[in-house]
């Protein structure tokens, strides 16, 4: 690696003033994404606005041996974007333009600092949807959906981002860009690229513009929610509605705990005497969602249900699904550090995952609230604790351990939505073999031999 | 260094897992999309200089400054984060420290923090000169002649910002106690001080409703401004000062409750409890305070006020004081009231509860920030094609007012309660007809 005498003055010839900015009232901010308890003030922080702003900033991080760290909004809840010592963070949220919607082809081009909530806004204006929706769709950039292959609220029905992504434009480590992909629902041409770059968390390469597949608006939805005594019977429920032959495009959790603070904030008169709450919500045509919505409320009765009730209407429906979005930031109400997994076992498996989490925080003294994607066995087991407590933190990451253990040994995995970053890094080993492993190295190393693109996220390179 | 800010609960700070919620809300971010411009980069700030790591510097004095204190950023955190607090606590270090000083500032500071706003003969004094002024044509005559501009240019800028002083002031206006028939309940009433010089009227409309509420008002003389100003201006001391002047004014224990219909001072008034140190005696005469005071239009709903019907009933929309709707959580009772009131002819505002920009003195000292969000509030009425739109705080009142004016529309602006006092009188007319 060579360094010319001051790598941050020459930034200056890439990037306008108001692109850089290196005082620390300035950087301070970017020390963080949404992950709890990591920390690192970077030095520098640019705003490239255009491809070629980009290409020049990889080219120049390459000749000063300069670590990149690439950020949306930093939103993230595994640290992937948290600064590494030494780097420059380099915030696409000034890459915001959307450029395109093709409503014959169903596809919509835009630059991946582009918010996502932006994105649904534009399809549905043309009468289209963008179904992938994380909890942070608000703020969360398509970028780092697109890094993260972040999942949502209707991963179920509609799968995850991964499964709207038909092309990529990449920076690579070299500078040079490629562009991977078409408007063609068929193309087996070549290895899938762009594949390999959804959830690489920004370590393969920087994604600077994207092409989503839209599909048509479903016509009608129903919203039903469902109390529960008992975390199983919901589990149950969701079981025999899938076996029921309906997918649902959404299934959501909440225990007690959750639930009640998920209430203290948005004061929508939920039960919080039960004992675990089930959003549940179909969509299609008019006709077909009604009988389901029948049915499914029918099941959650047949399981012990205490109370079944519908969404009175549209916007009662956003409000129910926007105050579930508001789960993990409300759990911060109980203590002040809140510590969320996101590990996801088969469906199966999932009333024994349940159960594993409770029994992991009795055993370790700890207050874990749960909530989730009951649908794809995604589920949010979330560690309430407080970060100055040194004693208490020593127990927070061996229950972690055991929880991501179990979810492992129940044929999941270490993360559904949230992607890797350093919150996960140590846990690899649970999921991965040692040549699994060294995959990951060896391409790594091929697409970024000096490991200027967010080094040391997900794994470490190979000794 | 930063006195104010290390006095904090640790807690509170911790509270923000800087999850980023906040961030769509806030009018700053929204601007530059730079995070120390965001609720949770500030936070970040105040725990920097919390620790230590950060100083209490010319830079975070002047981004503590940009922030409005508009409060969106409480009402989106699902987390509860109070950010109030520690933006007061932070704006109070940065005064402590000296970190903005310089000699001009520190002067219109003490004339205005220390002097006009401590006392309300002061306040009264001054606006009797600007009444003046503006009665005699004078001021349009320092407008062209440029004479103000010579004084200092500042204040040729802030001039058009003068609201039009009311002939009368509050206290010439409502009689120290004033009851309906029968009445139901005693309350106090606050006439504040922007209120209580610019639009007394609005002050008397206050009153006239609640008199038709059965209510019994109490109106001490002499109120002047509540300390919001101060407390949001990093000058603690003050606002305990007023606080407590304000507290001796009120009959506390004999009154149902203390009527505010000015959204920014209710939600400084309502927590003068956080002021004192815990277990002092001036802090449970403060809890006593802070459980009394009620937002006019809180009150109307909670007291089940039921108003008559409008007889020429306005196309209206309704635009959310931040401090009203942010800081005190009332956005619902007013729009119930309008709602009942006009029988289908409230409109949605859209970006209702977006700051407009006034935020205190915000359109003083950052004037050019503060017009673009003006700009933007008032594209948003026009687009609803309404009449007249309602606004419950003085500083909102005149920003949106001059915005219209700027942008050459005729809709109005008005406080609910001047449309729910019209339409009690025009009833009450009614009913003596009906029954001579």
């Amino acid at each position: 690696m060579s360094h010319t005498p001051s790598p941050i003055d020459s930034l200056r010839d890439i990037l306008r003033p108001d692109q850089i900015v290196t005082e620390k009232v300035d950087t301070i901010p970017y020390a963080c994404d949404g992950t709890a308890m990591l920390r690192e003030v970077p030095e520098v922080v640019v705003f490239p606005d255009s491809t070629e702003q980009v290409v020049a900033l990889v080219r120049w991080a390459s000749r000063t041996g300069t670590p990149l760290v690439t950020r949306g909004s930093g939103s993230g809840l595994s640290g992937g974007s948290v600064p590494s010592k030494g780097c420059v963070v380099l915030c696409l949220l000034k890459l915001n333009k959307i450029h395109e919607l093709d409503a014959g082809n169903l596809t919509l081009l835009c630059d991946t600092g582009c918010i996502t909530q932006s994105i649904a806004d534009a399809a549905e204006a043309a009468g289209l949807f963008y179904p992938p929706d994380p909890s942070s769709l608000k703020i969360s950039t398509i970028g780092g959906n697109i890094a993260n292959n972040s999942g949502g609220l209707r991963g179920l029905k509609y799968g995850v981002t991964r499964n709207y992504v038909m092309g990529l434009e990449v920076v690579l480590a070299s500078g040079e860009v490629v562009w991977m992909g078409n408007k063609c629902v068929k193309d087996v041409a070549g290895y899938s690229l762009k594949d390999l770059f959804i959830g690489s968390e920004g370590t393969l390469g920087i994604i600077t513009k994207v092409l989503l597949r839209l599909i048509p608006k479903p016509a009608a939805r129903r919203t039903l929610l469902a109390s529960f005594n008992r975390i199983e019977d919901a589990a149950e429920t969701v079981t025999d509605i899938i076996a029921a032959k309906i997918i649902p495009c959404t299934l959501e959790f909440l225990d007690q705990t959750t639930m009640r603070c998920v209430e203290d904030f948005a004061r929508i008169g939920l039960p919080t005497d039960a004992g675990a709450l089930l959003l549940m919500e179909t969509d299609g045509p008019a006709s077909v969602v009604d009988e389901e919505a029948r049915l499914m409320s029918e099941i959650a009765r047949r399981h012990s249900a205490l109370n079944v009730v519908a969404a009175a209407d549209e916007h009662e429906a956003v409000r129910l699904a926007t105050a579930r979005r508001s789960a993990f930031s409300a759990l911060a109400r109980i203590k002040p550090t809140t510590v969320l997994e996101d590990v996801t076992v088969p469906r199966s498996a999932l009333a024994v995952m349940v159960r594993s989490v409770e029994d992991i925080a009795r055993r370790h003294n700890l207050v874990i609230a749960n909530f989730g994607h009951m649908g794809d066995g995604n589920l949010h087991p979330t560690i309430l604790t407080d970060e100055r407590n040194e004693e208490e933190i020593k127990r927070v990451h061996a229950a972690m351990h055991e929880i991501f253990a179990k979810a492992v040994e129940l044929g999941g995995t270490i993360t559904g939505e949230h992607g890797v970053g350093l919150a996960k890094k140590a846990e690899m080993k649970l999921q991965f073999s040692d040549s699994s492993i060294a995959l990951h190295q060896t391409l790594k190393q091929a697409m970024d031999p000096q490991g200027i693109l967010n080094p040391g996220k997900i794994f470490s390179p190979a000794k | 260094m930063s006195a104010h800010l290390k006095q904090l609960d640790g807690d509170l700070l911790q509270q923000c897992m800087h999850c980023g919620l906040c961030l769509p809300t806030c009018p700053t971010y929204m601007e530059t999309g730079m995070e120390r411009h965001s609720p949770r980069g500030r936070i970040s700030l105040i725990r920097a200089v919390h620790s230590g790591e950060l100083p209490v510097g010319e830079s975070f004095g002047d981004e503590m400054y940009q922030c409005l204190g508009c409060l969106a950023c409480v009402t989106a955190c699902p987390a509860g984060v109070q950010y109030g607090p520690m933006f007061e606590a932070a704006r109070a270090d940065i005064e402590a420290s000296g970190a903005l000083d310089h000699p001009e500032r520190k002067f219109w500071r003490w004339l205005t923090l220390r002097q006009i706003f401590s006392h309300p003969w002061q306040l009264h004094l001054v606006a009797r000169l600007i009444r003046f002024s503006q009665v005699t044509r004078l001021d349009i005559l320092f407008r062209k002649t440029g004479l103000l501009g010579l004084l200092h240019p500042k204040l040729a800028a802030l001039e058009p910002q003068t609201p039009r002083i009311s002939k009368k002031f509050s206290d010439q206006l409502i009689a120290p106690k004033e009851s309906p028939s029968t009445p139901h309940r005693k309350v106090g009433m606050l006439t504040g001080c922007i209120q209580d010089i610019a639009f007394a009227d609005i002050n008397r409309d206050t009153v006239d409703v609640l008199l038709a509420a059965g209510c019994e008002v109490m109106t001490p003389r002499d109120q002047g401004c509540c300390g919001s100003l101060h407390a949001h201006n990093g000058d603690l001391e003050s606002a305990r000062r007023i606080a407590c002047r304000l507290m001796d004014l009120f009959p506390l224990e004999q009154v149902d409750a203390i009527i505010s219909n000015a959204g920014g001072c209710g939600s400084h008034l309502r927590h003068f409890s956080g002021l004192f140190p815990e277990d002092s005696e001036l802090r449970k005469k403060a809890e006593l305070w802070d459980s009394k005071i009620r937002d006019v239009h809180e009150w109307l709903v909670e007291i089940d006020f039921k108003p008559p019907a409008a007889t020429h009933p306005e196309r209206t929309t309704y635009h959310d004081s931040c401090h009203l709707c942010h800081g005190q959580k009332v956005s619902a009772q007013p729009r119930a009231l309008l709602q009942s009131l006009l029988d289908g002819n409230l409109v949605n505002l859209p970006e209702a509860s977006l700051c407009c920009g006034s935020a205190g003195i915000y359109s003083i000292t950052h004037p050019e920030e503060a017009e673009r969000l003006g700009r933007r509030k008032v594209e948003k009425i026009l687009s609803t094609e309404a009449d007249c739109v309602a606004v419950a705080n003085p500083g909102c009142h005149l920003q949106i007012q001059r915005g219209l004016e700027a942008a050459g529309s005729s809709v109005r602006v008005r406080h609910p309660v001047s449309i729910l006092a019209e339409a009690c009188r025009q009833s009450s007319t009614k009913a003596e007809v009906a029954t001579p």
